[in-house]
């Protein structure tokens, strides 16, 4: 690992390395609870460049905005797009942040830097109103193309507006009860501009989506006189993994062209919980990818306790029963990633059956430990919410040391070498290294691609620094590749679970009291892990209320799919569904 | 299960079989082994929407095995099924697919609302996207709560709807009526989402306020107006 970045540090500290390069064009973020730099916005593109060609930072992690508004007179509005950077050797982030008018937020385009940002710049287009300016394509992201006003500002009210911040007053003691469909004039979630005539609208369908896909293209087909013809795969489609839909343009059988389309699953995570206080956010996020829950609550649990300092610093043992959930959701998402890759090579549900089958098994734990099969909202800002019942143990030992290791085996043996795997597998959706950083990929697809970069190694948090594990790794950066990955991080996942039931200490598994409220000190912080899916991770702000100003997710699989484009194009349509399935998106998390 | 619909039909027309026949004669009515043919193979449509889909390919998997009730065969099309389970997050960029393909499925057709967003929104309903509940546009014949739904819970909807099956008759139901069943018109994506059924309403509603007021177009985004129907 490198030198740590240069945050983190006291207003009055001597120039960091950044600002020794670019003096005068940046400078800290002095602000009380705030980290990184604020840089000058017409540097933007030179300092980002340098950094990361001069410092190394090439791993974009996260580029959002946030909404600094409020109606008092005096109050400073603007908008902030904050940049998380890291380095693909490892080591700690760099943040720096650009400030914009509201009413004028234009900001460059980082896409020529980092192509990563592709997706998460539409994103804080869609949902802020920035524009970036010089970016290839942009477009709405989440909600469709005319949709009225950008919903995350915090200006913009909903249809269902109640009030600024839960708990409201209609679900409260008392408050009078009454039911928010009554008092909107359609009974309905929905709100019209003044003026507005139905009958008049007439919806054009997807204008700019097919207007960019033949932009992307043409490039690929100049003075080639063939015909070439747009397919729509999705939403509903029997192998898309969910409301997903892919707009393809196909020279013959050729991919010339392949432009993802969300949204379909869009359920406005983000605004709810900037409504939700704190705690009530937990349980919002088993949603994200529901099918690791634990590793979403694992995400959110560690950067509100960041913020929150000492105080909220879990006992041993809860960071044991942490892991020991986190590695349980691993396995059990990995099991069902592998079933469900198999059914899009055409092996139809039956490999998924058996891997339910194990998975069922996981579940029953969390059942047992958390009251529910998915959904588990088991951590609390300082532990978990339940002790282990008892007699787990020796069950959860038994699965990971006697069944588990064996199921996983047999998998390998039967699949593995299998032919049909293999030759629709091998050679096919190349991700290059390099490609890949650039493209902000993470997790396994990351690591396929012959990159050892593991935040659980790389930047460790909870207690992983403990424990004995090897970062699976494979070089090819094809769909074999990103399938045998799978297998081998099931491996290790057993490996640190045997550690971790070996070493289970006793004691407390809640720092303190389970509050209804948690204090958070205003302040940021960016909490992440490595999710079964590849880096999630939780941007918040919080201004010392009971609910936060800024609630950001960095969705592994929302921004894997930046890089699907580029996996697809010049190969066969048969292939995109594999593709994808490699990827291994759950909607939920994409859409958020 | 209870024993109404354990085996139904069999000489329940009033009929007495003398006891010689009873092993392979039976009188029945038409409805009941119509009905009984139907209830036993129910196609639902592959279709998932969020996290209760999840739950609902669990149910068929082997542990709880849907294939007991002939409910196996997910059909990926919408004209070879006669169940949707609406299984998720009903969203408003995702309606005017699902009315597309509710109108695409041949009758007899049913709808299952699975969960608490399909039933009414759920955890997200006052979502700016989200639709609370999809039976404000499509007729629910199930409610399954839940959030998600257990297997066992979604199982014990399934036969809710069995029942459902069994008390139908064909001189009444309304596919076989004389009149067309029209479908239902497809909602609209406009600055916010459109049914058109509800017309006549938005207009009342917006044209109450002066339109000078109002931005310029729906279609010029920038304007981060905030919706003014209220
Ligand atoms: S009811 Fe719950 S589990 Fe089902 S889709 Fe809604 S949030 Fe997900």
């Amino acid at each position: 690992m490198s030198e740590q970045a240069p945050v983190q540090e006291a207003p009055a500290s001597p120039p960091t390395e950044l600002e020794k390069r670019f003096p005068g064009l940046v400078k800290h973020d002095e602000r009380a609870g705030y980290e990184g730099h604020i840089v000058e916005i017409a540097n933007l593109v030179e300092v980002a460049t340098a950094i990361r060609d001069e410092m190394g930072y090439d791993f974009l992690s996260s580029v959002t905005a946030v909404d600094y508004y409020s109606e008092a007179p005096d109050a400073e509005n603007f908008i902030e797009v904050v940049y998380h950077l890291y380095k693909s050797t490892g080591g700690g982030s760099l943040i720096y942040k650009v400030q914009v008018p509201r009413d004028n937020a234009v900001v460059p385009s980082l896409v020529p830097v980092y192509p990563g940002a592709d997706f998460q710049e539409r994103e804080a287009w869609d949902l802020y109103g920035v524009k970036f300016e010089s970016h290839p394509d942009l477009r709405r992201i989440l909600m469709w193309d005319g949709f009225q006003g950008h919903p995350m500002r915090k200006d913009w009210k909903e249809a269902y507006f109640e009030e600024e911040v839960k708990p409201f007053k209609n679900r409260w003691p008392e408050g009078q009860v009454y039911r928010i469909e009554d008092r909107n004039p359609f009974g309905k979630n929905v709100s019209y501009p003044a003026g507005f005539d139905p009958e008049g609208f007439q919806e054009i369908e997807d204008p700019n989506l097919y207007s960019s896909l033949e932009r992307s293209a043409m490039e690929y087909v100049e003075d080639i006189d063939t015909e070439q013809v747009v397919v729509n795969l999705g939403p509903q489609h029997p192998s898309t993994h969910g409301v997903f839909r892919m707009a393809v343009r196909l020279d013959g059988e050729t991919i010339v062209g392949l432009k993802p389309v969300m949204g379909y699953l869009h359920r406005n995570h983000e605004q709810i919980g900037e409504r939700n206080t704190w705690i009530m956010n937990m349980p919002f996020t088993d949603r994200l990818d529901y099918l690791s829950s634990m590793s979403n609550n694992f995400g959110y649990a560690l950067a509100v306790e960041r913020l929150m300092g000492d105080k909220a610093a879990p006992p041993e043992r809860a960071e044991y029963i942490r892991v020991l959930m986190a590695e349980l959701t691993r396995i059990s998402n990995h099991l069902w990633a592998i079933g469900f890759l198999l059914n899009d090579l055409g092996a139809f549900f039956t490999p998924a059956l058996y891997a339910i089958e194990e998975r069922e098994l996981i579940l029953d734990i969390f059942e047992a430990t958390a009251g529910s099969r998915m959904m588990c909202n088991y951590f609390r800002f300082g532990g978990v919410a339940r002790d282990l019942p008892e007699g787990i143990l020796p069950k959860i030992k038994d699965l990971v040391q006697e069944r588990l290791p064996r199921k996983v085996d047999e998998l390998d043996l039967y699949l593995s070498q299998n032919e049909l795997v293999r030759s629709r597998g091998e050679g096919v959706g190349v991700i290059t290294p390099e490609d890949a950083i650039a493209f902000s990929a993470s997790g396994p697809v990351l690591r396929a691609s012959g990159v050892p970069y593991d935040i659980r190694r790389a930047d460790p948090y909870s207690i992983y620094d403990r424990f004995k594990f090897d970062v699976a790794v494979r070089y090819h950066g094809d769909v074999y590749d990103r399938y045998m990955i799978r297998i081998d991080e099931i491996r290790q996942s057993l490996r640190i679970i045997q550690q971790v039931i070996k070493d289970m200490p006793g004691g407390e598994i809640l720092n303190g009291k389970n509050p209804y409220q948690v204090r958070v000190p205003a302040g940021e912080s960016y909490g992440r892990v490595e999710s079964p899916k590849g880096e999630l991770g939780f941007y918040i702000v919080s201004t010392g209320k009971a609910n936060p100003h800024r609630y950001h997710v960095r969705a592994p699989s929302f921004i894997n799919l930046t890089i699907l484009e580029k996996m697809c194009v010049g190969q066969k349509i048969a292939d995109v569904v594999v593709n994808l399935g490699s990827i291994d998106i759950v909607l939920g998390e994409v859409d958020r | 299960m209870t024993e109404k619909t354990v085996a139904p039909t069999v000489n329940s027309a009033g009929y007495d079989v003398p006891p010689e026949l009873r092993q392979s004669v039976a009188v029945t009515t038409l409805d009941k082994i119509w009905n009984m043919g139907r209830r036993y193979s129910v196609w639902p449509m592959m279709f998932g929407l969020a996290c209760c889909a999840i739950e609902m390919i669990c149910t068929a998997a082997s542990r709880y095995d849907l294939a007991r009730f002939g409910m196996e065969v997910m059909r990926p099309s919408p004209r070879q099924s006669d169940l949707m389970i609406v299984s998720g997050t009903v969203t408003k960029k995702m309606i005017p697919q699902i009315v597309r393909l509710y109108n695409q499925m041949p009758e007899p057709k049913y709808v299952m609302a699975m969960g608490a967003c399909a039933s009414g929104g759920g955890p997200f309903k006052e979502g700016y996207n989200v639709v609370s509940g999809v039976d404000q546009y499509v007729p629910v014949d199930v409610y399954v709560p839940g959030c998600p739904p257990t297997p066992q819970a979604l199982l014990h909807g399934l036969m809710k709807l069995q029942e459902k099956i069994d008390r139908e008759s064909i001189t009444s139901v309304r596919w076989y009526q004389k009149d067309d069943i029209p479908a239902i018109p497809v909602p609209l994506l406009g600055p916010d989402i459109i049914d058109p059924r509800d017309n006549p309403a938005i207009r009342e509603a917006t044209s109450r306020k002066p339109a000078a007021a109002a931005p310029a177009a729906p279609a010029e985004p920038d304007a981060a107006a905030e919706a003014a129907a209220s």
